[in-house]
């Protein structure tokens, strides 16, 4: 039998199976339930309170930091070290099994938009920066709505799902249009 | 300000988080082609994992409250009009990025570059949310707000109808799937 470890690519019901479980473990042992992008809230309050920190905490703290990161929730919460966690366990995953990408510019990008690495990477800035603002309106991502709050049946967490499916397709189509599924793997 | 979690939670959240990073690397969502190759429906591992693993979870989740081992979930508020523009907001900055919040930073510890940009952009975007969030409170937040409620809190149904209905809506997702793969874009 081949080591689990080395392979590059595991079933993905099987890692949907692993997930699922995960979350069980979270919320048995923990009381916490899987999600990523109020970490990206913590980073911004950090990087923030560097240079302004009344702005981030005390008594005259801008609202969202004050709601964000509390007594309850502290600056280095749970959710940050799993944050840090999912960067560390990807790195071992794929320094094992060999599956390094390097990709500066995707070949569906470059089809589309040009192999030039500056513009990909102020796209990416961009993106990231709606897909932030869009998660944190929304209260939770793909992981804390999309997994934790589907998992339980909350209503928020399917409207999420539902709103941000539509709308990644339509993005796709009108970012590479029906020519693009041609493309997806360049 | 840069208060931490205690030692158990911070150790149990960087553990949680190495076996999500490794698993979403194994399950191949840590890839920019994978993501948006959902979006443009000719790669359908993003569904088979989060299908999988919600209806796993739900199962797990629903009968460790049945079983009194936890004793309340973790419900995020139902503010429709926040959670569905968050959702339409996300789902364009996801796709142009290709990766979530989680996959990206899961992308970035397997080496892709293009991911840290939109990382940064994640963590620009949490600033510009928090300076906007005074207004959005009382303009958009506080619209349609339902509360922390799940399916059986508005139906009053149990909640293994859900389950029931989650696994048989999953079943016929992954039959329609096998078909479709049968039928590849070329």
């Amino acid at each position: 039998m081949t080591n689990p470890f080395a392979a590059r690519k595991w079933n993905p019901y099987l890692v949907g199976v692993g997930i699922g479980v995960l979350s069980w473990l979270s919320f048995l042992t923990m009381d916490r339930s899987l999600g990523t992008s109020s970490s990206f809230v913590h980073v911004a309050g950090l990087l923030v309170g560097l240079v302004s920190p009344s702005h981030v905490t005390g008594a005259g703290a801008s609202a969202y930091y004050a709601k964000e990161v509390s007594e309850k929730t502290p600056m280095f919460d749970w959710q940050m070290f799993l944050v840090l966690g999912v960067f560390l366990g990807a790195w071992v995953s794929s320094r094992t099994s060999g599956d390094r990408e390097r990709e500066a510019v995707p070949g569906l990008w470059a089809w589309r938009f040009g192999a030039n690495p500056a513009l990909r990477y102020a796209a990416a800035f961009a993106f990231g920066a709606v897909m932030l603002f869009g998660a944190r309106l929304a209260g939770g991502c793909t992981s804390g709505h999309g997994i934790s709050g589907g998992l339980q049946f909350a209503l928020s967490s399917w409207v999420f799902f539902a709103t941000f499916f539509a709308s990644g397709i339509a993005t796709a189509f009108a970012l590479f249009g029906s020519e693009g599924r041609r493309h997806v793997r360049d | 300000m840069f208060g931490i979690d205690p030692l158990w939670l911070s150790a149990g959240g960087l553990a949680a988080g190495f076996v999500f990073g490794f698993l979403l690397q194994k399950g191949q969502v840590s890839k920019y082609r994978v993501i948006v190759g959902q979006f443009l429906m000719v790669d359908h591992t993003v569904l088979k994992i989060m299908l999988t693993a919600v209806f796993v979870g739900a199962v797990g989740i629903y009968g460790m409250l049945a079983l009194g081992l936890i004793d309340h979930l973790l419900i995020k508020p139902a503010l429709l009009l926040g959670v569905g523009l968050g959702g339409l907001i996300f789902g364009v900055g996801m796709t142009g990025l290709g990766y979530c919040p989680g996959t990206g930073v899961a992308a970035a510890g397997e080496g892709s570059r293009h991911a840290w940009f939109g990382i940064l952009g994640g963590v620009f975007g949490s600033m510009v949310f928090a300076e906007a969030y005074p207004w959005l409170a009382t303009h958009v937040l506080d619209v349609w707000d339902f509360g922390k409620v799940t399916f059986s809190d508005l139906t009053g149904l149990s909640p293994w109808v859900f389950v029931g209905l989650l696994g048989l809506g999953a079943a016929a997702a992954f039959a329609l799937i096998r078909r479709a793969e049968q039928h590849p874009v070329t």
